[in-house]
């Protein structure tokens, strides 16, 4: 009698068309221009960035294009002290979620030049842009965000967003 | 619970959709969503805190996005939270998940959406992930020639002709011409499509339906709601779910034993239907659901132009509800049926019985 199968290879592999869609264009051509652009809710009046097109609350196209500028707030981070394939930054390095001034939803950042024990929440940080001529519709044109030298945020100005 | 024709009336009460089109280009799922949720609403002056529960129909494999079905949720705006469902199927077989909520007594109304991109992946290769993953998937069959397979079976049983789907996809798209979301329309005779070249013998071009992006929206009410909410509310008199089995080598790929079965429980033959919207996506197929489903020569069937006017994936069968529940709400049917499938070959069908007041 044969050895029974126990395994067999059946590789799979499917390509997309990516479509960011109305908003999300807005935003990542905002990026090209270093420019940060998100959208506010005409029901409720939060600014999303980046923005969707909708307001995730009211359910409403948020029409409203609103610039925010380059500083925000650590709301809550992690530190990455684990190496992985493809890794391009040395460990341990700092993912955090930063709430830009104005805006009312945190995205992912890097933390750079501060030693990652010194990170905290409510730490005030802004963003550090790749050289203009490299800034492309992607978040890489942004190349991290380091501490901005202002005191700490107050806890109640960030605890909606951890 | 009563079987599949329920205790509690349950009605279509407003139904909108999207323009069916080819291509999808610059909008996101949930931009492509929330103009036809905000009309399925307007049609009857609520708003999604009138909505008792939340079902959507969708499939991640279609753009490639984990979880956008969750992110999809941003259309409808769901805060406070709301009790919430979804299944990776057709927005048809979301709608029979909502209807046995409301014939559970747990809400009273229901809104059901679904999308559907077909364009930015293979749909081709990607269908191919929903067969038998050993014996299957591996050669990568095309729905296109799993069809033309059942097409050849049926010509071989003497049950059709090649002259057949022509003269179905020239109806389906001359009725389509008065359908503004649908997508392939035009006027040429059966006799002009014959001309088609053969995508594969014996379906002709004509005989396969368009891949399509679309969205549709349905709000399904219970009882005096109903009555509240619109002057004739499409009643769901049966709704019945079958499936066969995954093997395509096992059935007799000629009939349909699921859409038959389904259609018994709906109680379908119990009075005459005038109006019925079948999800057949290619043309051989609305022959075979024909069969299964008793109709006669006075039904006016997909007077929508069905799918061969408009296919987007996880779409097409809720928008047979919806075209069939607008028929009996403008007075244009008493009693319509409609029809919804899944899986290669017609493997799972879905049958809902719809009556006027």
């Amino acid at each position: 009698m044969t050895d029974p199968v126990s395994i067999m290879d059946s590789p799979i592999h499917l390509d997309y068309q990516f479509t960011a869609g109305l908003a999300q264009s807005r935003f990542l051509k905002g990026l090209t221009e270093g420019r940060f652009l998100g959208q506010r809710c005409p029901k409720c009046g939060k600014v999303y960035v980046p923005p969707r097109g909708s307001c995730p609350t009211d359910g409403v196209p948020t029409t409203d294009e609103v610039e925010l500028g380059n500083t925000g707030t650590v709301t809550t981070y992690c530190v990455v002290n684990v190496p992985f394939q493809g890794q391009s930054i040395e460990i341990p390095y700092i993912c955090a979620q930063i709430l830009l001034d104005g805006a009312n939803l945190a995205f992912m950042g890097l933390i750079q030049e501060v030693p990652a024990d010194q990170v905290r929440m409510g730490m005030r940080v802004e963003a550090v842009w790749l050289p203009r001529e490299q800034w492309g519709p992607t978040m890489a044109s942004v190349k991290y965000f380091r501490p901005n030298g202002e005191p700490d945020a107050d806890y109640d100005t960030y605890k909606e967003y951890l | 619970m009563a079987g599949a024709r329920g205790r509690r009336p349950v009605a279509v009460v407003s139904f909108a959709q999207s323009p069916q089109i080819r291509r999808e280009d610059h909008r996101n799922e949930v931009e492509m969503l929330m103009p036809v949720v905000g009309e399925v609403f307007s049609n009857i002056g609520v708003t999604k805190d009138d909505m008792g529960f939340i079902c959507s129909g969708s499939a991640d494999y279609l753009v490639g996005a984990p979880f956008s079905f969750v992110t999809a949720l941003d259309a409808v705006g769901v805060w406070p939270p709301r009790r919430e469902s979804h299944v990776e199927m057709d927005g048809a077989f979301a709608l029979y998940e909502a209807w046995t909520m409301l014939q559970a007594g747990d809400a009273d109304t229901a809104l059901v959406y679904c999308f559907g991109r077909s364009s930015p992946g293979q749909l081709d290769k990607l269908l191919a992930l929903q067969l038998d993953p050993y014996y299957l998937t591996p050669l990568w069959p095309d729905p296109v020639a799993l069809a033309a397979l059942q097409a050849q079976a049926l010509i071989d049983a003497g049950k059709a002709t090649e002259a057949d789907f022509a003269e179905i996809a020239a109806r389906s798209r001359r009725d389509a011409l008065a359908n503004p979301a649908a997508q392939v329309k035009h006027d040429r005779s059966a006799d002009e499509l014959m001309k088609d070249d053969y995508v594969v013998a014996p379906l002709r071009r004509h005989a396969l339906p368009p891949i399509t992006d679309g969205a549709a929206a349905i709000v399904l009410a219970a009882g005096d709601r109903a009555r509240d909410l619109v002057e004739r509310p499409a009643w769901i008199t049966g709704i019945d779910h079958r499936i066969e089995t995954h093997a395509l080598g096992a059935r007799d790929l000629t009939t349909s034993s699921s859409t038959r079965i389904a259609a018994e429980q709906a109680g379908l033959g119990e009075a005459p239907v005038d109006v019925a919207e079948l999800h057949a996506p290619f043309a051989s197929q609305e022959l075979i659901l024909r069969e299964a489903l008793g109709l006669g020569e006075g039904v006016s069937v997909n007077p929508s132009g069905g799918a061969l006017a408009a296919n987007a994936m996880m779409v097409a069968g809720l928008i047979r509800i919806g075209e069939a529940a607008n028929a009996v709400r403008a007075g244009r049917s008493r009693r319509a049926v409609a029809h919804a499938t899944s899986g290669p070959c017609l493997q799972q069908n879905l049958v809902c019985v719809l009556e006027a007041p």
